[in-house]
């Protein structure tokens, strides 16, 4: 399988980087290498292997339900490039 | 043509976790903006999320209750998609192996049971909000929210009308309360709800093309979006037209629902699973444990009050409405042996009347049970006619005191003595002996004018059966 130069700008949007014209089709041919490792991969019998979803032989450790953070918004907010009564400002997003 | 609507829900539940679903930062609903956003929340660069056990036991509760598959490991996956109030630019939700599985709901529309499927109920964090109208060409982000645990319990596409849904919606709101699971408040966001509305020809087995409904926040407003939908997919296909599967937004000003385009390209969100979350792996312990922390779920509940207070099945489907209620109503119906629908119809009628009147919960009411007992005893033997309880209620709720206090005080105490209200007849009808001349030729109706002036002879104390028989005996009438 490989990815069309459309299919990267698609990627890359959906992923926010900016990829330059020129950049397109190199990415194109490095993407679809990866992903012809991955077939390769498929090619294995995997029959009755339970899918793993991490590397590791362990579960996840759980925390009790209490309240431990204090509001810190002072700090958090001396570093925002823009904020008003309390809330970060960004661009207007709405449709 | 005919056409057969078909409807899915996604209803979003807001666990009611003191702390977020992976931090220790506070979820209590109004705080000041981002006082309550930490740096996980925020996602500063390096942090790292640690799950809420709380939240674990809350969806293997709900799991139980619909009697689903509990999955013993289930994993947490990343939602891929930017927008502001979303500062990692993922979500954390469950994708392929959500922690609950293939669960049902009964409902009952107009006598008709009918079993909704769940498909599955998965735990993820909420997003933060954004505030679009106070800033000139800015947009405010609050990430107090952002980080709260949900539960997102998707139901197969199983209802056939808006109706269906609306019940189906209900119940999973009484169902989520009784587990203590969610506090169901609407207008604060902490229950949600999207539906997934198609049609198709009747007879037809596949399904139409769906159009997501959004922003539907009342059980009122669920039932008028989904018909409006239905009436606009219908009235396109029949106009030569096409539904285009897309998210729409219902506006419940005007009634409509409207295309959210910009949505579309979003939907491909990349899922994979979180690398910094380990399976969440349940074991029996945890889930026999949870099993038995489940309260009496409202079906049970309800069967058992008809059963064991012989009430109706609509009394009993009032009072288990909510846990409170019907813990309300057990504690009266406890105090006035043999007076259980009595006991019903004044927690269904005069008490439901005064908590909406004044917006109270019933955990707020003025009258407690047992002093609603007391009112009910009193009716019951006779002490007071129904009428004068309905005074002795007001005074109650107006804080004036038990039901024997105000009895005691405003002096309503029911005239039973048959002397009493025999020598009261007497001068009823020495007074009004143009209507007595009038009744005794024939007039029956003027039975009425006499009982009424018994009652206002005495400030409606008399008691009314026996004003009636001893009127009867006095104007010469048999006994009815």
């Amino acid at each position: 399988m490989s990815l069309s130069r459309t299919d990267v700008e698609r990627i890359a949007h959906l992923a926010r980087l900016e990829v330059g014209e020129q950049e397109l089709a190199a990415y194109a041919e490095t993407l679809s290498r990866i992903l012809g490792l991955i077939e390769q991969m498929n090619a294995v019998d995997t029959t009755g292997v339970t899918p793993i979803s991490h590397p590791l032989e362990a579960g996840l450790r759980l925390r009790a339900d209490e309240v431990t953070e204090s509001d810190r918004r002072q700090d958090f907010q001396a570093i925002a490039p823009s904020t008003q009564e309390g809330l970060y400002l960004v661009p207007k997003v709405i449709e | 043509m005919e056409w057969e609507t078909v409807i899915g829900l996604e209803v979003h539940a807001q666990l009611l976790t003191k702390s977020k679903l992976f931090s220790g930062s506070s979820t209590q609903f109004g705080a000041q903006p981002n006082t309550q956003a930490c740096a996980v929340d925020i996602a500063l660069p390096g942090v790292l999320p640690v799950m809420n056990l709380e939240a674990a036991r809350m969806a293997v509760k709900f799991g139980l209750a619909v009697g689903a598959t509990v999955n013993r490991r289930s994993v947490f996956a990343r939602k891929n998609y930017f927008y502001p109030d979303l500062p990692k630019g993922y979500q954390i939700s469950q994708y392929e192996l959500p922690v609950v599985q293939l669960g049902r709901l009964m409902i009952d529309v107009d006598g008709m049971k009918k079993e909704i499927g769940i498909t599955r109920a998965h735990l993820e964090e909420d997003a933060g909000k954004s505030l679009h109208e106070a800033f000139e060409g800015l947009t405010g982000i609050d990430l107090n929210r952002a980080g709260t645990p949900l539960l997102e319990i998707v139901s197969e596409p199983d209802m056939r009308s808006a109706k269906e849904a609306v019940t189906y919606l209900k119940k999973l709101h009484v169902l989520v309360r009784y587990l203590g699971i969610c506090d169901g408040n609407m207008q604060e966001g902490s229950f949600r709800c999207d539906a997934n509305v198609s049609v198709r020809p009747k007879g037809q087995h596949a399904f139409g093309t769906r159009a997501e409904l959004k922003n539907i926040n009342s059980f009122r407003f669920v039932e008028k979006a989904i018909d409006y939908e239905v009436a606009r997919q219908v009235e396109l296909i029949e106009s030569g037209g096409k539904v285009v599967q897309e998210t729409r937004l219902y506006d419940s000003q005007s009634n409509e629902t409207r295309s959210m385009r910009s949505k579309e390209e979003a939907h491909d969100y990349r899922y994979f699973p979180d690398p910094d979350l380990l399976p969440l792996e349940l074991d029996e312990q945890f889930i026999k444990e949870a099993a038995l922390g489940l309260p009496e779920l409202p079906d049970a509940k309800r069967e058992r009050f008809v059963r064991e207070y012989g009430l109706s099945a609509y009394d009993a489907e009032v009072l288990t409405g909510s846990r409170e209620m019907a813990d309300y109503y057990e504690a009266a119906a406890a105090m006035v042996p043999g007076q259980a629908k009595l006991a019903a119809n004044w927690i269904i009628g005069d008490l439901s009347g005064y908590l909406n009147r004044d917006s109270l919960g019933i955990g707020d009411a003025p009258v407690t049970s047992a002093m609603l007992a007391g009112l009910v005893c009193r009716i019951a033997d006779s002490t007071i006619s129904g009428k004068i309880a309905k005074d002795v209620f007001d005074a109650m709720w107006n804080g004036e005191g038990d039901a024997d206090a105000v009895i005691g005080k405003k002096g309503l105490r029911q005239i039973t003595d048959e002397s009493a209200i025999e020598r009261i007849i007497d001068e009823v009808m020495a007074r009004n002996p143009k209507q007595l001349e009038q009744y005794r030729s024939g007039q029956d109706k003027l039975f009425g004018f006499f009982v009424g002036q018994v009652m206002k002879a005495t400030q409606g104390k008399a008691n009314p059966a026996q004003v009636n028989e001893s009127l009867r005996k006095k104007l010469g009438d048999k006994p009815a």
